[in-house]
């Protein structure tokens, strides 16, 4: 996982080669680093290019209506950034939160959230 | 008019970053103030709060602080933060340091009582802290409410010389963040606690198992193991990442995360106290299990076993959240009422609404109802009401809630985060969301409520683990409580 961490951090994304390449390092097979790979939500077998946000979709955040910020959002980010389902920022008291590599955002408006997604 | 040499103190922790608190913290700087940055109060309706030598303001926005500054702004005006009745009331063993130090400081951390559990641990010795420990009554914090001490002297007795200490800081409940402020505004605790807990069971190796969505307290953890790494010598600790996966959070497949591989749920038996990491005996607790940990040690067992009612003993962390007027963290001894901790504490909705319901426990949780907030808070009781405490969010709801919406959606939340090892979870959850779509629809209602109950009951007792196994909680109480809204007569 440390390594797999480290792989997407540097390139983004973990492709074919490197799964290629860290199974045979660790000897293990390529099925089984896919596999894990795979599993994990954070991380990704394709390159993105797009900057992405993530957007809180958990309990607390619908109590506090981030449902109703999602069309706007999904308006002013087009197909220019990508905004991806979160489950717990643990900003549960303060949604709706969203985060932007490792910044966090609170109390989300309508306007503000439209702001953040532009501003991207 | 606030003095020129008091010194400010505002949080760094997400929750006060997330409302802006850094650029309140640059507004002073620029004053002429010395800024120091402290842990949370956890009065996160306030954030970001300023302390201005005890007297409080909040929430601030830069624009504020001339404001304050000059002794003018009466509306942000808190009063003695310590008096307020938010803090008052709580009984802080876990947090009694939040607010107060800095995260980082180990002078902070050694001034305020730290390293003394540890002391004393090594001072007694293994059979003595497990003693103590069972005598505290402490259960784990992340949801289970196993006995702490009785594992502890299950890995202690497991067989061979290397044993683990996993801490589970996977804190992916909706509703919680007590793991998180612990992380950032307290992570010697944390460490002390797992540094004791090595002692006690002999075991030299710590991992923290921390997820990606918590960027702040990798951070931090990751300083504050270096920055005492002498302290808690020959114990070594290492904070391993998580990738986004909720089902991590359940003690058997973060074992297998952390190992490398698939973070698929395991049978049990064998129980991981025997056969844990790389088959080895280990101990694993939720971060505010091993928090608990120092003041136990310091101020002995039976002392915190006055906290609490029944068998639940202690105080526990409540955290607040959702659509409620104060949310935040609030520690107090087991036993006081739901409707307390939602109203009274709590103030209500933030929308000013009346509260429609509340989930206690996480996506996971049951739905509660108001009619039921005579209840107590503690594991019994919650058991006996077909619902849990889990790790102790609670998720307040307006009226405009749409449970039928919420009940699908938890379908689909285990769908999406299921690890796919056993049957009941991996179908289940996605059969049941579509059965969902089509009472919202209103196709063969009473046929189909009859076939979530039947899936429910299936799920309940056939899946290996919590996500599969609880998810009906949430589902059931909302048909249970609100029929009318799957298009059901009304009890």
């Amino acid at each position: 996982m440390p390594i797999l961490h480290d792989v997407q951090a540097e390139f983004g994304h973990i492709s074919e080669d490197a799964i290629r390449e860290i199974a045979g390092l660790l000897n293990l097979t390529r099925a089984e680093v896919y596999g894990v790979v795979s599993f994990y939500h954070d991380f990704r077998k394709e390159a993105e290019d797009r900057p992405a946000l993530k957007l809180c979709r958990a309990e607390a955040c619908k109590a506090r209506g981030v449902e109703q910020l999602v069309g706007v959002m999904e308006t002013a980010a087009g197909d220019r950034v990508k905004i991806e389902p979160v489950y717990c920022l643990g900003l549960c008291s303060v949604g709706p939160a969203a985060m932007v590599g490792g910044k966090v955002y609170a109390r989300l408006t309508k306007e503000k959230a439209a702001k953040l997604v532009a501003e991207l | 008019m606030i003095d020129k040499n008091s010194v400010i103190c505002i949080s760094d922790d997400a929750a006060a970053l997330a409302c802006g608190a850094d650029d309140v913290a640059a507004a002073f700087e620029k004053a002429g103030f010395a800024v120091k940055r402290v842990s949370s109060w956890g009065m996160q309706w306030l954030e970001p709060m300023v302390d201005t030598g005890g007297i409080g303001y909040g929430p601030v926005a830069a624009d504020d602080v001339a404001e304050i500054i000059a002794g003018k702004a009466d509306r942000l005006y808190i009063g003695p933060i310590e008096e307020h009745p938010f803090i008052a009331r709580q009984q802080r063993l876990t947090f009694a340091r939040a607010g107060k130090t800095r995260p980082l400081s180990l002078s902070d951390y050694e001034a305020s009582g730290g390293w003394a559990g540890l002391i004393k641990a090594k001072q007694i010795g293994p059979d003595a802290i497990i003693e103590m420990l069972i005598d505290s009554g402490l259960r784990g914090r992340g949801g289970a409410g196993f006995p702490a001490g009785i594992k502890w002297r299950t890995v202690a007795g497991g067989d061979g010389p290397q044993k683990y200490i996993v801490c589970n800081a996977d804190e992916g409940d909706s509703a919680t963040f007590a793991d998180r402020m612990v992380m950032e505004g307290d992570p010697f605790m944390l460490i002390e606690g797992m540094a004791i807990a090595g002692h006690a069971v002999g075991a030299d190796k710590g991992f923290v198992y921390l997820r990606s969505e918590y960027p702040h307290a990798i951070v931090k953890m990751n300083a504050a193991i270096k920055a005492c790494a002498h302290l808690i010598a020959p114990f070594v600790m290492e904070v391993r990442v998580g990738a986004g996966a909720y089902v991590c959070g359940e003690e058997t497949s973060l074992l297998n995360s952390l190992e490398g591989k698939r973070g698929e749920v395991r049978a049990k038996p064998p129980l991981p106290a025997l056969e844990g990491l790389f088959g080895k005996p280990t101990v694993v607790n939720n971060v505010l299990t091993l928090a608990a940990v120092p003041w136990i040690m310091t101020q002995g067992g039976a002392a915190y076993a006055a906290y609490g009612m029944g068998r639940s003993k202690g105080t526990m962390p409540v955290q607040l959240a959702g659509n409620i007027k104060n949310g935040g963290l609030f520690e107090i001894a087991f036993g006081m009422t739901l409707g307390e901790l939602v109203n009274d504490i709590g103030g209500g909705t933030a929308s000013g609404r009346p509260v429609k319901a509340v989930q206690v426990g996480g996506p996971l949780g049951a739905y509660i109802a108001p009619d039921q907030f005579d209840l107590p808070f503690d594991y019994e009781a919650f058991t006996e009401a077909n619902a849990l405490i889990g790790h102790a969010g609670i998720t307040v709801f307006d009226d405009s809630a749409d449970m039928a919406a919420m009940a699908r959606f938890a379908m689909e939340f285990c769908a999406v985060e299921s690890c796919g090892k056993c049957t009941p979870c991996r179908l289940g959850s996605t059969r049941g969301m579509e059965t969902l779509d089509r009472i919202i629809a209103g196709e063969n209602i009473a046929e189909n409520i009859e076939l979530i109950r039947d899936l429910s009951e299936m799920m309940k007792y056939g899946s290996l683990c919590a996500l599969g196994g609880f998810t009906p909680y949430p589902v059931m109480s909302a048909i249970n409580h609100w029929p009318e809204e799957f298009g059901m007569p009304k009890p």
